[in-house]
């Protein structure tokens, strides 16, 4: 839909070209979709998206191929950064993304991440971690807190039977082929604004051929917290920045210059 | 006057009610007499004075991006 800009005025703020117009089938409040729009709106700035291969997951987002205006694949559960391996050593002049969530990345597809980041291939991934299993009803994922209740740790989650919540970022910093590994919340606009310049950096590491970049975005589930999305913003802030401090775990020579 | 102006896309809004807590000027409310047709209330500019700066805060924050900013062109100095 196109809106007529009022006489005198600049339009300072419109919809990315790189998303499609499809409404998102996210709950209100959901910040998978202000993740979506720093991806596009990153893309867009960059002039990238008409080579750009996004490889959506499973989860909320398995719907992700259809949003963004790119060329896009659905991978198996897990598999998404397997999948864009394939993809950027066939072409190298994709630009190759995966959007993946906690379940997806966290749980069942954490070999293939750990292995793409040992492997150091010249791809990014988009990490939105909100500490539940969404798509499914809200069961508990590597990522929930102690003590947060969910489906499937009705009593809040016991770390003495289930252990401590995986910090990914922390995790694949460690490996040597890792070139961009950040934590950015999407809980408030400066932080919002952060996660966007994050996102930039790690789409032109790509560009540059440094090596595996990450950015972990912590987002909110207000529908299986069962909050409402302001107070789940708060959440965010004061239950998920403590335990997954937000910040650069791994800047690899050459990233600083771009 | 105004300095600036939004754009609310009434139809794609959820009623998530995130841009009404980032305004500065608490400009945006939820429009309690429509309901769209996802069926939500959706956000509505209430701006009688004219007071949107288009600061951009309720555009980065929308979930659902539903908000398009208009502002002023900046008057540029000349030599």
């Amino acid at each position: 839909m196109s809106v007529i800009a009022p006489e005198t005025m600049e339009t300072v703020y419109s919809y990315p070209q790189s998303l499609t117009e499809k409404p998102t089938h996210y709950c209100p409040g959901c910040t998978h979709g202000i993740a979506h729009r720093l991806v596009a709106e990153a893309l867009d700035e960059l002039g990238l998206r008409e080579r750009t291969v996004m490889v959506a997951p499973v989860g909320c987002s398995v719907f992700a191929y259809a949003y963004f205006n790119t060329d896009a694949c659905e991978a198996a559960h897990g598999r998404a950064p397997a999948m864009a391996t394939g993809i950027k050593r066939v072409d190298p002049d994709n630009i190759v993304v995966t959007y993946q969530g906690d379940g997806d990345l966290a749980a069942i597809g954490s070999a293939d991440i750990m292995h793409v980041a040992a492997r150091g291939d010249n791809i990014t991934t988009i990490f939105v971690n909100n500490a539940i299993y969404g798509m499914t009803g809200g069961q508990m994922a590597p990522t929930t807190l102690p003590g947060q209740k969910t489906t499937s740790s009705p009593m809040g989650r016991n770390v003495d039977m289930t252990g401590m919540p995986i910090r990914m970022s922390e995790v694949l910093a460690t490996l040597p082929g890792s070139a961009y590994i950040v934590r950015r919340s999407l809980h408030d606009v400066k932080h919002i604004r952060k996660a966007k310049k994050a996102i930039l950096t790690a789409l032109k590491v790509q560009q540059a051929g440094l090596g595996f970049s990450m950015v972990e975005l912590l987002s909110s589930c207000p529908t299986n917290w069962g909050i409402q999305p302001v107070d789940a913003l708060q959440w965010v802030e004061e239950h998920m920045v403590p335990y997954f401090p937000l910040g650069d775990y791994k800047i690899a020579d050459g990233v600083a210059d771009l | 006057m105004a300095k600036g102006t939004i754009f609310i896309n009434q139809d794609r809004c959820k009623g998530c009610t995130l841009c009404t807590t980032v305004c500065p000027k608490d400009l945006i409310e939820m429009d309690q007499e429509t309901l769209n047709a996802l069926g939500y209330h959706p956000a509505l500019l209430v701006d009688p004075s004219d007071d949107c700066t288009g600061c951009t805060l309720c555009a980065v924050i929308c979930p659902d991006v539903c908000i398009t900013v208009y502002r002023e062109a900046r008057m540029r100095a000349t030599a």
